[in-house]
């Protein structure tokens, strides 16, 4: 089965989440760009775009649609040679109408999972539970005659344990985008030993269709890019928790947020990124991985309480971010949660006094913003670390010892095999979480 | 032709013009319409004039309202100017980017004609209602429109890629994208004198190395890139076309007005291919019109205001009036005879590439251009008019070189 037929059936389950319409997307737009082909005339191509939300079915189609209009408007110099024959459509309106419906037309939205019992390929982005998506894979395994390849965006669950545990002898492996998908540029790529032949290469060919980088992981639970965020992040709730020996909870959790965004240089802080991600999300995510790090406990009681409390995080429906360790106004956090008084407190309450107990920031560090835009990221960042070193301030200690924390997790994914190479693990930083600099960096030393 | 009796024009006044670039522009709010451009070029123009009671016609050049803004009918847009146009005849003219120059020519058939002493000549375009890439289509228009199925996603600067790439073959690559690159130099470096201007705040330190950036043919055209192209504009510029009369009855003093001693109007079968692309011969033919009804020869001219859509259209343009011989466009700017300090300053606030390009009002926004550069009115962009070459001339295209004005303005004394 070559590249194109591999793709003739596609589908996507769990289409109508955040990761399963970026998924749907890109699938769409590469396999709108094959039908295109003259030489695919004739052939018969389809998506199923599967999720057991009906309700969110229409959603789904209308930011397909909205996507599709973004990227056909991008690419008209192309559309235009493709629909030359066209005599009908004119204008570049004409041509990006046509091109929309013509990638509609691919997509069979549906809430049946026997949608998928024809599909050749099969990208799976349900939630991250093993033992769902061991149910899902083996019902479309037994019933699908046509030994579908399966492509799980999971971004914990260990792939030899899925392919075990569902009978797929080796038809399976991780195809692990970043949210959200039509944007962010890594894909981890986890191979097993058991997969067939051909499958890697068409994945590689994939992603690259998608103008995707893969970072190839090896197939230890969390891979490398939760590898690390989930070992930073319980590294910022310790210290907080440590913190708050002299201070409150939610005083400790600004000042941690506050380091690891003004001080560490990154586009956000980690409490900010745990709220995007979903407090519920980097909970199962770690329940998932736990079991699997004997040497480890990863697992957080503050994490628990904030679930239970149901404060959660991620986002609504239209982006905007959902409240969880901190309270957001216009995707500003303005508020901290305070377990103790189970509600937010105002930051402009207690930043002043906080931000003066950290002491100085030194101006070497610059807003990410403005790191990024950097032509040499990596020394520009050594300057603030100098700085931080000759600095008595306890915000320059505090960052010193976050990022020095957060190279040791990354160094050791690559000790525990996980990652091929420390600059595998620096890419996954860089083009999956949009870090200016990679986190296995002497400067930080 | 040349002007049976003495006219002039005055008031002149331009809006600011709006894009990209400009830091009041922002493409996701709503922004003002052809309403907001029309009251402020109009009422500023009727200010310096002594009022609307003075005026006798009103005219509109505007090329694609129709499209941009699903509005047609635009001469019946004056009385909202002001109330004291009600009733007066009012018409619109169109003949794509040249919309500005043609109600220039209609303004002053109307007073020579003797129908008029006084004639409001408006031109407007209000371009970002929609993306770039459906704007082409709609700029598309100024071409035939069976052509547009082979022609380029952005049409127009596919046409005048074409001419680049002839021109590379004529008199080299390299030299000729220098050229442009100081074209667009040039332009913006005028554009930071005039607040009006769309590039007035551009702040880039080497524009000519940014110029030189590469063409990519993927997502844009073969032989030009951005910062070959005017931009995408908003805006609207008016001024008063008067007799001696006319001049009389508004209260303005002779000194404040530029008077128009030659005029060239020619038009090319649009439905034709150019004969050979590195020459615009409709350009050729109205310059040398407007020049000879003037009486005057090139050498007599102190400032030119040339249509750059495109930096090649520029470089051509050179050749086309007859400043620099075929072939040698690109050498005559390269040695500095077009900047600001050179033998014949070109574009004096940026032209169409600098101060900007809302298409309808282009040829109008030139006039108003020359005459304050002729009345000393220029303010930081002002360049010395030469006692022996008191002579300004503007060069306004409508599609690929089809429709053409040309006037020649001289200096009162």
């Amino acid at each position: 089965m070559d590249y194109t037929e591999r793709l003739s059936n596609v589908t996507v389950l769990g289409a109508a989440g955040k990761m399963g319409s970026g998924i749907l997307l890109l699938s769409a737009l590469e396999v709108a760009d094959l039908m295109l082909k003259p030489e695919n005339k004739g052939k018969n191509f389809v998506i199923n775009a599967v999720d057991v939300t009906t309700e969110a079915l229409p959603g789904l189609i209308n930011y397909i649609r909205g996507q599709v209009l973004k990227a056909a408007e991008k690419k008209v110099v192309m559309l235009r040679k493709v629909y030359a024959d066209r005599q009908d459509l004119i204008e570049n309106y004409d041509i990006i109408e046509a091109y929309i419906n013509d990638v509609m037309s691919l997509i069979r939205p549906g809430t049946r999972i026997e949608a998928a019992y024809e599909s050749t390929l099969v990208f799976e982005a349900v939630s991250e539970n093993a033992s769902l998506k061991t149910k899902l894979f083996r019902q479309i395994n037994e019933n699908n005659p046509r030994k579908p390849w399966i492509f799980t965006n999971t971004s914990s669950v260990p792939i030899g344990g899925l392919d075990k545990d569902a009978g797929l002898e080796g038809r399976i492996l991780g195809f692990h985008f970043y949210n959200p998908p039509a944007v962010q540029k890594l894909v981890e790529l986890i191979t097993i030993g058991t997969n067939p032949e051909g499958m890697k290469e068409f994945a590689m060919q994939l992603a690259k269709n998608m103008r995707k980088v893969v970072v190839p992981s090896n197939d230890i639970a969390g891979f490398i890019g939760n590898g690390h965020f989930m070992r930073d992040a319980i590294y910022a709730i310790e210290e907080a928790t440590r913190l708050s020996a002299e201070m409150p909870l939610h005083e400790a959790i600004y000042v941690m947020n506050r380091i690891s965004q003004d001080y560490l240089m990154r586009p956000m802080g980690i409490f900010q990124l745990i709220d995007y991600v979903g407090v519920d999300v980097v909970r199962f995510i770690l329940n998932v991985m736990n079991p699997h790090m004997p040497d480890e406990n990863l697992h957080s009681q503050v994490l628990d309480e904030l679930f239970e409390k149901g404060v959660k995080g991620g986002q609504f429906s239209d982006g905007s971010q959902k409240d969880g360790f901190l309270k957001y106004e216009k995707g500003k956090p303005v508020a901290v949660y305070s377990p103790e008084k189970n509600g937010y407190i105002s930051i402009e309450g207690f930043a002043a006094k906080v931000d003066g107990w950290l002491g100085v920031l030194p101006t070497t560090a610059i807003p990410w913003k403005s790191l990024v835009k950097a032509s040499d990221k990596d020394n520009v960042a050594a300057l603030a670390f100098a700085d931080y070193k000759k600095s008595g301030d306890t915000g320059a200690a505090l960052a010193l010892a976050y990022a020095r924390r957060s190279r040791e997790i990354g160094a050791k994914l690559v000790s525990d095999g996980v990652a091929h190479s420390a600059a595998d693990v620096n890419t996954v930083l860089l083009t999956g979480f949009f870090h200016a600099y990679g986190p296995v960096n002497d400067f930080v030393l | 032709m040349k002007p049976s009796k003495k006219i002039y024009m005055i008031a002149g006044y331009n809006t600011i013009s709006m894009g990209t670039g400009r830091k009041e522009f922002n493409p996701k709010k709503e922004r003002p319409g052809l309403e907001h451009y029309l009251k402020e070029a109009g009422q500023a123009t009727l200010g310096q004039i002594g009022g609307a009671g003075n005026v006798d016609e009103g005219v509109v050049g505007n090329f694609m309202a129709s499209r941009f803004n699903k509005q047609g009918h635009l001469g019946a847009f004056m009385p909202m100017v002001d109330p004291g146009l009600r009733h007066k005849p009012s018409l619109r003219v169109e003949g794509a980017c040249a919309s500005g120059g043609l109600a220039l020519v209609s303004g002053i058939k109307s007073v020579l004609s003797g129908s008029a002493e006084v004639v409001l000549a408006m031109g407007i375009e209000v371009q970002n209602t929609v993306k770039a890439i459906y704007g082409a289509d709609i700029l598309a228009g100024a071409g035939w429109f069976p052509r547009r199925k082979d022609g380029h996603a952005y049409f127009f600067p596919g046409q005048f890629s074409d001419r680049a790439g002839a021109y590379y073959e004529k008199v080299g690559r390299e030299k000729a994208r220098k050229a442009m690159a100081k074209w667009y130099r040039n332009a913006i470096e005028n554009a930071r004198l005039c607040p009006t201007a769309q590039e007035f705040e551009n702040k880039i330190v080497d524009l000519e190395a940014q110029a030189m950036m590469e063409p990519n043919p993927k997502s844009f055209t073969d032989h030009l890139n951005v910062f070959d192209c005017s931009k995408v504009s908003d805006g609207a510029s008016a001024i008063a076309i008067v007799s001696e009369e006319g001049l009389k009855r508004c209260g303005v003093s002779l000194k404040d007005a530029v008077e128009v001693v030659g005029v060239g109007h020619a038009t090319d079968d649009i439905t034709a291919l150019p004969e050979d692309l590195t020459r615009l011969t409709t350009i050729a033919f109205a310059a040398k019109e407007a020049m000879k009804s003037a009486g005057i020869t090139v050498d007599q001219l102190a400032t030119v205001e040339t249509h750059d859509c495109f930096s090649i259209a520029g470089i051509l343009g050179m050749e086309a009036i007859g400043l620099a011989p075929e072939g040698k466009g690109a050498d005559f700017v390269l040695e500095g005879n077009t900047s600001r300090d050179g033998k014949i300053p070109v574009n004096t606030t940026g032209g169409l590439v600098g101060w900007g390009h809302p298409t309808g009002a282009t040829g109008v926004h030139q006039a108003v251009t020359i005459w304050e550069q002729m009345t000393g009115k220029a303010g930081a962009a002002q360049i010395s008019i030469p006692a022996d070459r008191p002579y300004g001339l503007t060069v306004n295209m409508g599609g690929d070189d089809r429709t053409v004005v040309a006037i020649v303005f001289k200096k009162t004394t």
